[in-house]
Parts: structure tokens; sequence; C-alpha cells
């Protein structure tokens, strides 16, 4: 049986990455990408979590967990589109209607 | 070293390395090909981890719907190749890559310090479909109630938003 | 009998309280009797309080009533109770009495008065405070009297707030400047009472009285130079007399009543008071007698010069307390209390004789253009002539004896003061004469005020009779050798010692030879208009400027303390106020301002920052955990 520690450790690697690229990209939909792969090291964690307790929560934890993602991609690609009709533009630089 | 470890270490960096390439693919479709890829790798580290109906279901979900509706939105808005970067925030990606390498090292630390507690529950069959089944349908029954409407209200919401506005039509 | 001694202020709060509430809408003659009814029933209860005092023994004439505990704050307890015995029922007795008195004469006065009913709560409000100082049995009590009369002064003196002349300028500032000087002089009392409490524990007369001599003579001469300094601003001696002569801008029978007869008069009661004190502190009592007989000559020789009436009888009486603080000083309270008694008689005879005089002429008072009124107003005349006499010591008026017994005291216990004083009682003399006979006697200067000028109504001259013939006949009250008043009073202080019979039977030989001397120069001078008077004070002419300008004290004051201190407040409202207040609490704003500023750039509205903060956050709590938790 591999360490869990190995998958905890990948998990990080993986949610740094997404982190990163959040904050790198200009490109909202590249975002939306990172966005999901910061969810998904999350969801290993908590997989590898539960085959480590012998605990079926941490799997049900991560179906919801899915479901939402799924709610949330839906609903989040339905905004960006709504926005590239109205700016005409997917660079999140331009959105700054919230500024002082 | 067995087998079970030098195949973690190689799917493990197969999805490093495409997480990578999403974020520093200049192309946008092949940012989600890449994903699509990641998303392979993780459903393969699930099933190793005893969490078949998981494994499935993130090829579906995930790999099945989410990517290609990331595929779509791509098609249909276009994604133009971006150069420049906003002159307030030109220090923000080098001070997020620092951050980053903060982050993972804080992380590393902490996994690799911390004692890991044993199992008190007695092994179990793990996340085959007939006990994730089992167990949603009794015990977690508010929550399939709970993520089918959080699916209905996406769904309403999506479509709501992807109408085309009003003054657009004239 | 004592325990309706709390009637003494119940008339008059209730007169008071009348007249404040429903003044307005009783007719002026009600609102005048009302205010005269309650000081009469007050007199009466302090009659009634001396008949019963008098049966007493000595030992037991100190009579204390409680009527209920006013503060308790841990060890400091002040009851709020009155001390019955001789001399409260005396000051009780001439506050009451001449304060009656005065009372009716005012609604004569004051008859064409629109704010008649203020007038009268005022009186009678000051008559309140005035008893609360005598009747009170502690400090606290009578500071609160003593406060109260400050007060009703001030209200008294600015009556007329709106009006403005050349004498006296604003009506109102007058009455301002009173009640500051005054309150020097309270400071002083204060800062009295203070020690006296931190070092012997009790603020109660009798207490203080009995623990006085443990005190340490350099502890008893501060206190004691502190008390003085109270005593200068309620009884006008120097440093602290300069409110009295402004003091005469307020109606006739208010100067009549609180600047001649009982509210100046606080201040050598207070001393009297506190003898237990004084006689611990042998320099203090020196200074005080000094203090008073430099007053006495001062006022004395300003009131020579002096051309408006009743600022000749203010500065009179700036002269005479200064005699009673002086006789203080010296140890003879008995004779203190007796020229205080007597000058309360013939002093506000004076004044209203003035007031009687300024409404025949409607309010002209410089004496220079007066003269030959004695034919058209007799009344006023004679008891003002009656008053005179009694002022300058003519034997046998009243003030021959209360004056006398304080120049005795003085000769026999310290010969410069009794120079001083002896020559003050001279110029006494000479400028009382002066104004009885430039008034009344001669041809007048302004024939058109002498044609209309009448003899006042019956309601103002009969008090002037009564108060002339108090004035005869008050020296029985303590004739020398039998000194009655002063035994009944030496159980409200120590035995006064015997003055030996050459020195009394001398010292009423040169007092006699003075007044008579000082008529004579005034007589000749001024009636007969003979030349010897000017050729004898030829040699002190160069003076004369001196005491026309007051010694220039005013001006003095107005350099030394009035122009720096408004330079210091105008300092501090010009500069002070706007830039280092203002500007501390500006700086405050704008700092928040600054802050605000700086952190509203954090809002610049691009998601990518938003998200680094939060990335950032996300961070900092782990690092926390990781290396705090």
């Amino acid at each position: 049986m591999v360490p869990t520690n190995y998958y905890l450790i990948l998990s990080a690697i993986i949610f740094t990455i997404g982190a990163v690229g959040v904050l790198s990209r200009r490109n909202a939909l590249i975002i939306f990408m990172c966005v999901e792969m910061m969810l998904n090291s999350v969801n290993l964690t908590l997989i590898a979590m539960s085959r480590q307790w012998n605990n079926l929560n941490g799997q049900i934890f991560v179906f919801v967990i899915m479901a939402v993602a799924a709610a949330e991609v839906a609903v989040g690609l339905a905004i960006l589109i709504a926005h590239y009709h109205h700016a005409k533009t997917t660079n999140i630089d331009d959105i700054n209607v919230m500024k002082w | 070293m067995d087998f079970s470890t030098i195949f973690f270490i190689l799917v493990g960096a197969l999805s490093v390395g495409a997480a990578v390439s999403v974020v520093t693919s200049r192309v946008a479709v092949h940012s989600a090909l890449f994903l699509l890829t990641h998303f392979m790798t993780l459903a393969i580290l699930y099933i190793t981890l005893d969490a078949q109906f998981l494994g499935a279901a993130q090829v579906i979900i995930y790999a099945g719907g989410i990517v290609i509706l990331i595929l779509f939105v791509i098609m249909l808005i276009g994604s133009e190749n971006l150069d420049t970067r906003a002159g307030y925030r030109s220090w923000v990606p080098w001070a997020g890559m620092a951050l980053g390498f903060v982050l993972v090292a804080g992380l590393a630390f902490a996994i690799l310090k911390a004692p890991l507690i044993p199992a008190t529950l007695p092994a179990n069959q793990g996340g085959v479909p007939d006990v994730v089944g089992m167990y949603l349908y009794t015990q977690g029954i508010l929550l399939v109630e709970l993520v089918s409407v959080l699916l209905l209200v996406a769904l309403l919401g999506a479509l709501l938003l992807a109408r085309r506005p009003i003054w657009d039509t004239d | 009998m004592f325990n309706l001694a709390w009637l003494l202020f119940a008339f008059p709060t209730a007169g008071a309280l009348i007249i404040l509430l429903v003044g307005k809408r009783m007719p002026q003659k009600v609102v005048g009797w009302l205010a005269s009814a309650a000081v009469i029933a007050a007199f009466g209860v302090a009659i009634s309080l001396l008949f019963s005092l008098i049966g007493l023994p000595a030992e037991e004439q100190q009579i204390t009533i409680t009527y209920w505990q006013w503060m308790t704050i841990g060890s400091f307890q002040i009851p709020a109770a009155v001390l019955i015995d001789p001399l409260s029922v005396t000051m009780a007795m001439v506050v009451t009495g001449v304060g009656a008195l005065i009372h009716v004469y005012s609604i004569g006065y004051m008859a064409d008065e629109e704010r008649y009913q203020r007038y009268f709560f005022y009186l009678n409000f000051f008559i309140l405070a005035m008893l609360t100082l005598v009747m009170s049995n502690n400090f606290l009590g009578m500071f609160v009297g003593w406060e109260g009369v400050g007060l009703a002064s001030y209200l008294l003196i600015g009556f007329w707030f709106d009006k403005k002349d050349d004498t006296y300028g604003w009506y109102a500032d007058c009455g301002k400047k009173a009640f500051i000087v005054n309150r020097i002089g309270d400071f002083g009392m204060l800062v009295a009472m203070f020690m006296i409490w931190s070092t012997l524990g009790s603020l109660v007369f009798g207490e203080v009285g009995a623990l006085a001599h443990t005190l340490a003579p350099a502890t008893a001469t501060i206190i004691c130079l502190l008390l003085l300094l109270g005593a200068s601003g309620k009884s006008a001696q120097i440093p602290l007399y300069v409110w009295l002569p402004d003091a005469m801008a307020g109606p006739t029978p208010v100067s009549a009543l609180i600047h001649a007869a009982t509210m100046v008069t606080a201040g050598v009661y207070m001393m009297v008071r506190t003898y237990a004190l004084w006689e611990m502190s042998v320099p203090a009592m020196a200074v005080a007698a000094w203090i008073g007989a430099l007053t006495a000559l001062l006022a004395a020789t300003i009131a020579l010069v002096q051309t408006d009436l009743k600022k000749i009888l203010a500065y009179s009486t700036v002269s005479q307390l200064g005699f009673m603080v002086m006789a203080a000083g010296l140890g003879a309270y008995g004779a203190a209390i007796f020229h205080l008694v007597t000058h309360a008689f013939f002093k506000a005879l004076l004044f209203m004789g003035a007031g009687s005089v300024m409404h025949a002429t409607h309010g002209v008072l410089d004496i220079n253009r007066l003269g030959g009124l004695r034919t058209k107003m007799r009344s006023t005349y004679i008891t003002f002539a009656i008053g005179t006499a009694a002022l300058a010591g003519i034997i046998p008026f009243s003030g021959f004896f209360s004056k006398d017994a304080i120049l005795v005291a003085s000769l026999d216990q310290n010969i410069p003061v009794y120079i001083i004083a002896a020559l003050t009682a001279l110029l006494t003399a000479v400028y009382s004469f002066r104004a009885l006979f430039v008034t009344f006697h001669g041809a007048p200067r302004d024939p058109h005020l002498y044609k209309h000028a009448h003899e006042s109504p019956r309601i103002m001259t009969i008090p002037l009779w009564i108060l002339a013939i108090l004035t005869v006949f008050a020296g029985g009250f303590n004739l020398p050798f039998l000194l009655p008043l002063e035994h009944w009073l030496e159980s409200s202080f120590s035995h006064q010692e015997k003055i030996s019979v050459t020195v009394e039977i001398f010292g009423i030989m040169v007092s006699i030879v003075l007044s008579f001397f000082g008529l004579l120069i005034a007589w000749a001078y001024y009636v007969r208009k003979e030349a010897w008077p000017a050729t004898l004070t030829k040699p002190f002419l160069f003076l004369r400027p001196l005491f026309e300008h007051k010694w220039y004290i005013d001006q003095i004051y107005e350099r030394v303390i009035v122009a720096p201190l408004k330079a210091i407040s105008s300092w501090f409202a010009r500069v002070f106020d706007p830039k280092v207040i203002d500007g501390a609490v500006n700086t405050v704003g704008a700092v928040c301002m600054d802050a605000g500023e700086a952190v509203r750039k954090l809002q610049n509205g691009a998601v990518p920052t938003y998200a680094f903060s939060i990335f950032l956050g996300v961070v900092a709590v782990l690092l926390y955990f990781l290396f705090m938790g």
C-alpha cells in the first residue's frame, strides 16, 4: 500500500499549481480550469484520508463536492458568456467595475 | 520500492505535468485537453485508493461533462492570446509563485511532521458502487435530495443567464 | 423656643418663593409688603430667640439644633445645623431688623421700578442667605450663605443691567467686578477650610474651637491669613476692596442693606467666629490689625475728595470696616461686633438718606450740584445729620462709643496702629461733615434741581427716623466700663481683658477732641468758608491728586493683573485653542482620512489582486497554525 503521505503531498502540489495559475493567467476560462484543478486536489486528499481511516464519509463528501463543482461550472460559464456578450472580451483585467 | 509505489510515482508525475501544462499553455484548447489528461490521471489514482465509484464518477462528471462544457465555451467565445498584463498587477504572478513555494513547503512540512492517526474503524470494502449507493440512499438521503435541488437551481440559473439580453435583440 | 429657629429661614424662603412664582400677578404694594412681612416675622423669631437665650446661664448659651445630616462621606460629616448663641442671635437681629426697615423703605423707593417683583425676590433671597451665613454651626454651612450673599450682591448690583453711564460704565460690569473680586476671597476661604479639615478633622465651629490649640503656629498662621483673604474679599479690605465703590451702581436700598449693614460685615463676623484659630497665631492677628488700619486710612483719604454722595459713603464703609477688622486683629472682638451693630444702624441710615436725596433730585448725587437742601427736606436732613454725627464719632451718639472702644483697644496694644486709627478718625469726621454741609447747607448750586426738590414720602422717612433713634441710643448697648454687650457676647469668644482706667480715660478724651476738631474744620471750611483750614492743610496739598485718583489702585490692578490675564486668555483663545487643541483634533481626523485614502487603494476592483490577497491569507493562516498553533 502506498503511504498516505504521498497522496497528500501530491495533492498539495496540484493545489499550489492551481493557485498560481489563478493568479497568473488573464483569460477567464483558463482561470476556471485552474479552479477546477484545485477542487480536484482537495478531492484527492479526502479520498486518501478516507482510505486511511476506513471511513466512508470522505468519499461521500467528495461525491457532494463533485456535484457542487458541476453546478458551479454550469453557472459560472453562463455568467462568463453573458459577460462576453456585454464586454466582448474575456480578459479579467478589464473587469474592474468595483474599482473605487 | 514495489510496483504500487512506482505506479503511483508515474501517474503522479503525469498528473503534475499535465497540471503545469494547463497553467502554462498559450492556446486555450490545449489547456483544456491537458486538463482532461489531469482528470483521467486523478481517476486512476482514485481507483488505486479503493474509491472505485468515485473514479468512475470522476471520469463521467469531470472528464465527460465539465471539460466538454469548457471546450464548448472556448469554441463559442473564442480566446485570443493576450500578451500584455495590466500595470497594476504585473507583480502578482511573481508574488503568487513565491507564495506558492511557501505554501508547498509549508504543507509538505506539515504533512511530513504530523503523525498519521491510525484507523479506528474496521477495514471495509472501500468505495465500491453498491456500498456507496447503500449509504447514500439510506443514511445520506438528505444529501442526495439537497444535491438534486442544487443541480436544479444551477440548471435554471444557467438557463436564465445564457439568454440573450433584452437590449441586444432590437 | 429654640425649636422655632427654623422659622428664621422659613419666612424669607416663603416670601421669596411666593414672589417668584406669583409675584407678577400681584399688585406692587402687595409684593412689597409681603416681602417686608416675611423679614419682620423673621425679626420676631430672632427677638424670641434672644429672650430665650438671655434666660440661660452663660455656659449654656451655645445651643446647637441639627436639622439633618447634610453630607456624610466616611469621616467627613457636615450637619445642616444652626448654632444659637449670643453672637449669632445678635447678628440675626441686626440682619432682620435693619433688613425689615430697608424692605419697607424700598416699597417707596422702588415704586416706579418695572422689575419690582424681581427686586423683592432678590432681597428676600439675600436675607435668607445672610441668615444661613450667621446662624450656621459649621464652616461649610456658613460658606453656603457666604456664596449666597455674593450671588445676591451680584444680582442686585447689576439690577439695572441694561444701564450705562459715565460714573460706573455698564452697571452689569459692576456686578461682575464684585463677584470676581469676591471669588478671590472665596478661594482663600476654601483653602483655609480644606486645611482646617485636614489638620483638625472637623468643620463645626465648636469642635474647631476646642481643637485649635493642637495646631502648629505655622499652620495656624497660614490658615488665618487665608481666612483674612476671605474676609478681605467680603469686607472690602486691602487688596480686595475695589468692588465696593463700583457696587454703588445698585439701587440705594441695596447699598444700604448689603454694602453697609450686613453682607460686608460677614468677613468680620467670620473672623470673630474663628477667634480660636486667630489666637493661635500672633503674626496673623498683627497682619489683620495692620490691614484693617491701613484700609481705614486709605479709604478715608479717598472719601475726602469724592464728589458723589454715595461714593463718599461707600469709601466710608470701607474705612469703617477697616476699623472692625483692625479690632478683630487686636483681639477686641466685643468692640468689633459693637461697631458692627452701630455701623449697621448709622450707615444704613446715611445710605437711605442719600436715597431720599436721589429721590428728590432725580438721581443727581454730585454734591457740587446740590446745596441748601435742609430747608426743603427737613426729615432727611435731621436724620442724615444724626447719622453723620454717629459716623464722625460725636459723643453721645452710638458711633462715638463703638469707635472709641476700638481706638482704646488699639491704644492699649499697638501704638503705631493707634496713631493711624486716630488720624483716620479725624479724617472721618472731616469728610462726613463735609458731605453733610455741602449737600444740605449753603446756597443751592443748581437752582433747577433745588426748585424741584421735595421731601420723600412717609414710607421712606419713617424707617429713617427709626434708624435715627437707634443711632442715638444704641451707644447704651456697650458703654465704657459697663460693657453689657461685650459681656453678653463673651460666651461666644474668649474673655476680653480689662483695659486700665487711665488708658480708657485718655482714649476717650482724645476721641472727643479729634471728632470735634474734625467737625470744626468742616464747619469752618464748608459753611463759613473761612481760610484757616486751607492754610492748615497746605503742606499736604500735594497728596490731593493721589487721593482724587484713588491712589491709582484701579489703574495698577488693570495694568498688573487684568491686562496680563486678558492677554493670556486672548493668547489661549487665538493661538492655543485653534492651533493646538483644534490642531490635535483635526490631525486625528486628517490621519483617519489619509489612512482611508491609503486603504482605499486596495479596492482597485481588479479580481486578480483580490485573489492574491485571499491566497495570502490562506498561506498566513497555514503558517500560523504550523508554527504557533
